[in-house]
């Protein structure tokens, strides 16, 4: 095994990591707030994806060639309308099953993936979309055969993780609303009689979860350029593992769970065998399940009183 | 005759099948401290939560300063001047004991600030002492002042509390109806639910004794106290 490949390896597992981090908030705080496995969370992402390429065709044609520029646009609507997706879906699919029982939530999630799919595929077609390359210098370290190259995406793809990953900690720990999540979380009985609009809160958590899940979404499609209306499963299921592992609940461990995840991913398809990379994240899943339910930051069940 | 601060004018409430309380009938003047006492399972805690809309009542009404407050949703009722501490304390485990005192200052957004914060670490020193610590490592009696503190941050007209001295040692429990004695003393009303007869009713001006759901009986603190009934059901061994 050579140095440079095994560094090379990292990069791209970082880089993948960080997005399974960014998607994996979105099901590790409504899980905390509702205690319910969001399963539209991904199919969130992936309308996320086709918005990231019409905003771009949009803007471009509207004249915008600065690419910081056409990009901040990009992120801003992304952003605003996969949020007012998330909003509308809590609203619609779970919030009329709040009281109801554990199960009819999920199975209204499970209902909601497969309209968002079926919906995007029948307003955008079942064809592979893409977007042109608009970011391709690389960084390289290294000379001959022995390289590593850094793309600038890969860079903004984990310094914006990074980034968001602070703003939200800081907010969730720092702010009153922050301060009124967590209360929600904890004691969502005890916050409304304190005076917390808890189902405003339920609302905030998935529009938080929606617009990380937005930011990967462009991140995501700038990197790879493809995308079709099926991207959503896959990726949400990875980074729901990512949660699992990380500890369900813990917005530390959603991002610690998506960085081990991506890069024993990342390791595995280049040490071992490419084509098995999916069985591997699932498998890991399946012994989290069995061995450490809790996941790594995360509080056992038995805690809750 | 003036109109009672709270007034809870025949109100049921039902749990799935079960009927929790039966036209439940009381008020609470300004100024008065009131106690409900009852056993295990009268009705105590549901006839506090349900003036925060948990359950909904299923009949009758609950007026606040002459308004109707059995529709308005949970999360408005605090900002008009109640405030619970609930059976069990219920302190938010995984946040500081100051960040939970904090959020007792939510229903007056979060205006209250450091004046409230002294005032409640005045009333229990020992909340400053902790106000680092997580709300969950606290004792039951610390959890207990925590949720009295907590209480009080927003200034409340009508302070009502669950079963304070539940699972406390006698001392705690002591100083925590001195506690609630000075809160009284500051202009506080307050009503408080016990299945410790013997200190509420000291405490107390009236009480009322809740039976399955029912007001059974009603009269000053310390008539009840005397009463041979209540003595015997409520105040066995004290």
């Amino acid at each position: 095994m050579d140095w440079y490949i095994l560094i090379q390896q990292l990069i791209n597992g970082l880089t993948l990591g960080s997005v399974y981090g960014l998607i994996a908030v979105g099901y590790t705080m409504v899980y905390g707030i509702i205690g319910m496995i969001n399963f539209a969370h991904g199919d969130v992402y992936m309308v996320s994806a086709y918005l990231t390429a019409i905003s771009i065709a949009v803007f471009t044609f509207f004249g915008i060639s600065s690419i910081p520029f056409l990009l901040l646009c990009t992120v801003i609507i992304t952003i605003a309308i996969t949020s007012v997706y998330g909003w509308a879906i809590e609203r619609v699919a779970y919030r009329p099953l709040r009281d109801s029982t554990r199960l009819a939530p999920l199975i209204s999630a499970i209902g909601m993936s497969l309209v968002l799919q079926n919906y995007v595929q029948l307003a955008q077609g079942a064809r592979n979309q893409g977007v042109p390359t608009l970011i391709d210098q690389v960084f390289r370290i290294g000379d001959g055969d022995a390289f590593v190259q850094i793309t600038y995406l890969q860079i903004i793809i984990i310094s914006v993780s990074v980034v968001s990953m602070i703003l939200l900690t800081f907010l969730i720990h720092k702010s009153d609303l922050g301060r009124r999540c967590r209360a929600t979380q904890q004691d969502r009985i005890m916050a409304g009689i304190l005076g917390v609009n808890t189902d405003r809160i339920i609302s905030i958590t998935f529009v938080i979860g929606s617009a990380m899940a937005a930011i990967a979404g462009v991140l995501v499609t700038l990197y790879y350029g493809s995308f079709d209306f099926y991207v959503g499963f896959i990726t949400g299921i990875k980074a729901f593992t990512a949660a699992v592992l990380g500890g369900i609940g813990s917005l530390p461990g959603a991002m610690l769970g998506g960085i081990i995840l991506g890069l024993s991913e990342s390791l595995f398809s280049s040490f071992v065998n490419t084509d098995y990379k999916d069985v591997f994240a699932f498998s890991l899943l399946v012994l989290i399940l069995i061995f450490k339910p809790e996941g790594i930051l995360g509080t056992p069940e038995t805690e809750k009183v | 005759m003036t109109t009672p601060l709270l007034d809870i004018n025949g109100i049921s409430a039902f749990y799935g099948p079960i009927q929790a309380l039966r036209t439940v009938s009381l008020h609470i003047d300004t100024g008065e401290i009131v106690a409900i006492i009852g056993a295990n399972g009268a009705g105590k805690s549901t006839l506090l939560m349900s003036i925060f809309g948990h359950p909904r009542i299923s009949g009758g009404e609950i007026r606040y300063n002459n308004v109707d407050i059995s529709g308005t949703p949970t999360h408005r009722i605090a900002a008009m001047g109640l405030a619970l501490v609930p059976e069990g304390r219920r302190v938010f485990p995984a946040m500081t004991v100051a960040e939970n005192l904090l959020m007792g200052a939510t229903p007056v957004n979060d205006r209250s600030g450091d004046a409230d914060l002294d005032r409640v670490y005045q009333l229990f020193p020992l909340l400053k002492e902790r106000r680092k610590q997580r709300a969950g490592t606290l004792s039951g009696g610390e959890q207990q002042m925590l949720a009295i503190g907590r209480g009080m941050m927003s200034r409340p007209t009508l302070l009502l509390l669950d079963e304070p001295s539940l699972g406390l040692a006698p001392i705690i429990v002591q100083r925590i109806f001195q506690t609630l004695r000075d809160i009284a003393d500051s202009g506080v009303t307050i009503c408080l639910v016990e299945q410790n007869a013997n200190h509420a009713l000291r405490l107390a001006d009236r009480a009322y004794v809740l039976v399955n759901g029912d007001i059974k009986m009603t009269g000053s603190g310390s008539e009840l106290l005397g009463n041979p009934d209540i003595r015997r059901a409520y105040l066995a061994g004290a």
